[in-house]
């Protein structure tokens, strides 16, 4: 295994007013965006909004970013928006998501600007990332995934929880956005003894820790820290439609606010600005 | 093929560092242990776990490896299904999916070990290609095929013990897509593929000093298919006979009925697929295919009621 470099662990307080200010302007762009296509996926999106954030703008190389995967697909319009602001997409292209012209869809196609795999069938973004990983396991790119907590619930992101423990993966972290919540229900009432989630991925071989998703100075930290000899799980916990309370039932895991709402849910997102 | 297949990996994973081996809990027969022993780093055992095998080879391929992901047929294929059609195909990876005993070659392990509707399955899915070597040989220019191959997936189905080198005095080369002349005579082709060629032999010596009346085709390649020879074939025979270890449902012998009636033809077409049943027998391969109306004999006597 490659040397970690010396990174920092604190975001400094510009840093963290910017990273504020890039989540909350993300999330405007995503709710504009809804006011012209119904399809999207926005609770799921906010929740993994400063989880996406910190990863494209603070941590990932230039080569990393072309290691991500996105295992939640259907937070794609997050990662298109992000992408829009880092130049790979163009406004132009992010305005034509899932119209006739464009060729942005609800879940990610590999081959587009900045897209590394197509996902949308939940439990396929771990495994690839673990080929992915192995590939690169004599350099010293860090392989992240991010994924649902409904994912959890496959089987196949299990094997691979499994097999990157045996494999002692070290160069790969999995961010797992845990809002707790799915298209029908809350996670903790489905599938109680899913909790606590470290512990059944440490079992294998990982280090896992949790966080405050929404937190980025905490993010930032724990992504940075010391590298140990074992693949690194970070359980994030987040709420979903964060930080709009109005999105956290679950029928906003897939729908667009109509026009009073979004209202609405601009100027809230102005005022946490 | 089985032992042909190690042997390759271990002869071209030698020279070749970007050849990954992803197993899923297969024994390493052969060369096999020899691969894994001097390459631990590329042979990947992921356990009875085929829907991380798949995954793994995707990953791999997105880096410019050349993985094989490899296990009992019908494990390499059912189980992962999902991973193989969006995982490989839809993003159109170049993986080589390894199909060991596929068919009815595992028969006395019962129905969950057999995959009489791979290929029909395979087939179904965008940018997949279908290879099926009939020998060792033909296994041998597969697998060149497949480690030059940049884009998309191989489901390479393969038998599993020592079969004959039937493909041995072939005029032809082995050329991917292309049907494959074995034996040439002029009135009856018998289109085949896998190891079950080998009845296509029996059949054939059955009819002693007419024997030479017969052609052997290995149509090795089943996607994509190679329309124009097999045009040609249907043009050239009075009769053609396909016969096939594979349910008549999507199968070679229904692409070669569409052909033939696309083109208006009229040659007269006897095909030998297995039926659309499970059959629980389980002594040996050849009864399994007896059940399914497959047999030398069934074959024989069906030739020699053709005016």
């Amino acid at each position: 295994m490659v040397n970690q470099k010396k990174v920092d662990l604190i975001l400094n307080k510009r840093d963290i007013k910017l990273t504020k200010k890039r989540c909350s302007n993300y999330r405007i762009r995503i709710l504009e965006i809804s006011q012209k296509v119904s399809a999207l996926h926005l609770g799921g999106s906010f929740s993994c909004t400063e989880i996406l954030d910190i990863l494209f703008n603070k941590i990932m190389t230039k080569i990393e970013k072309k290691l991500f995967i996105l295992s939640k697909g259907h937070a794609s319009i997050l990662q298109y928006v992000i992408l829009e602001s880092q130049k790979t997409l163009s406004k132009f292209q992010v305005n034509n998501y899932c119209k006739k012209k464009g060729f942005l869809g609800v879940h990610p196609d590999r081959g587009n600007p900045g897209i590394n795999a197509s996902t949308g069938s939940l439990g396929h973004g771990l495994a690839m990332a673990t080929g992915i990983a192995l590939a690169e396991r004599k350099t010293s790119n860090r392989i992240f995934v991010v994924l649902s907590d409904g994912e959890l619930q496959e089987g196949s992101t299990w094997e691979a929880i499994i097999s990157i423990g045996a494999l002692k993966l070290n160069n790969l972290v999995a961010i797992i956005d845990n809002n707790n919540l799915q298209s029908l229900e809350k996670m903790n009432e489905s599938h109680p003894n899913m909790y606590p989630i470290e512990e059944k991925i440490k079992s294998f071989g990982w280090n896992a820790l949790s966080c405050n998703g929404h937190n980025s100075s905490q993010l930032f930290k724990i992504i940075n820290q010391k590298k140990e000899n074992k693949p690194l799980a970070i359980i994030a916990k987040t709420t979903k439609g964060y930080p709009l309370s109005m999105f956290k039932d679950p029928i906003w895991h897939y729908r667009s606010p109509n026009n009073e709402q979004y209202l609405k849910a601009i100027k809230e997102l102005k005022n946490e600005k | 093929m089985r032992n042909k297949f190690a042997e390759l990996i271990y002869k071209n994973g030698k020279k070749n560092n970007d050849i990954y081996l992803i197993a899923a809990d297969i024994s390493p027969a052969g060369s096999i242990k020899k691969f894994r022993e001097e390459h631990p780093e590329r042979f990947i055992n992921v356990g009875v776990a085929e829907q991380v095998m798949i995954g793994i080879s995707a990953g791999l391929a997105m880096r410019g490896k050349k993985p094989f992901a490899y296990t009992i047929a019908a494990f390499s294929l059912y189980r992962p299904f999902e991973m193989i059609r969006d995982d490989l195909c839809y993003q159109n990876l170049p993986v080589t999916i390894v199909g060991m005993g596929a068919g009815t070659i595992y028969s006395n392990l019962g129905g969950t070990h057999m995959t009489q509707e791979d290929i029909s399955i395979a087939k179904s899915i965008p940018n997949m290609k279908i290879i099926s070597p009939a020998d060792s040989l033909e296994l041998e220019s597969s697998i060149n095929y497949c480690l030059k191959n940049k884009k998309g997936p191989i489901y390479l189905r393969i038998g599993k013990s020592g079969e004959k080198n039937f493909t041995k005095e072939s005029k032809q080369k082995w050329i991917f897509g292309k049907i494959r002349n074995i034996v040439n005579g002029n009135k009856i082709a018998i289109i085949t593929y896998g190891p079950i060629i080998k009845l296509a032999f029996e059949v054939k010596k059955k009819f002693k000093n007419k024997s030479n009346n017969f052609s052997i085709y290995s149509c090795h390649t089943l996607k994509p298919l190679d329309k124009d020879g097999i045009k040609k074939i249907l043009k050239k025979y009075k009769y053609v006979i396909i016969l096939e270890d594979h349910s008549e449902i999507n199968s070679l012998c229904s692409d070669i009925k569409n052909i033939a009636f696309d083109n208006r033809n009229k040659t007269k077409i006897l095909s030998f697929s297995l039926k659309d049943k499970f059959f629980h027998t389980y002594e040996n391969q050849e009864d399994m295919l007896n059940l399914h109306g497959i047999s030398v004999e069934k074959i024989f006597n069906k030739m020699i009621s053709l005016k």
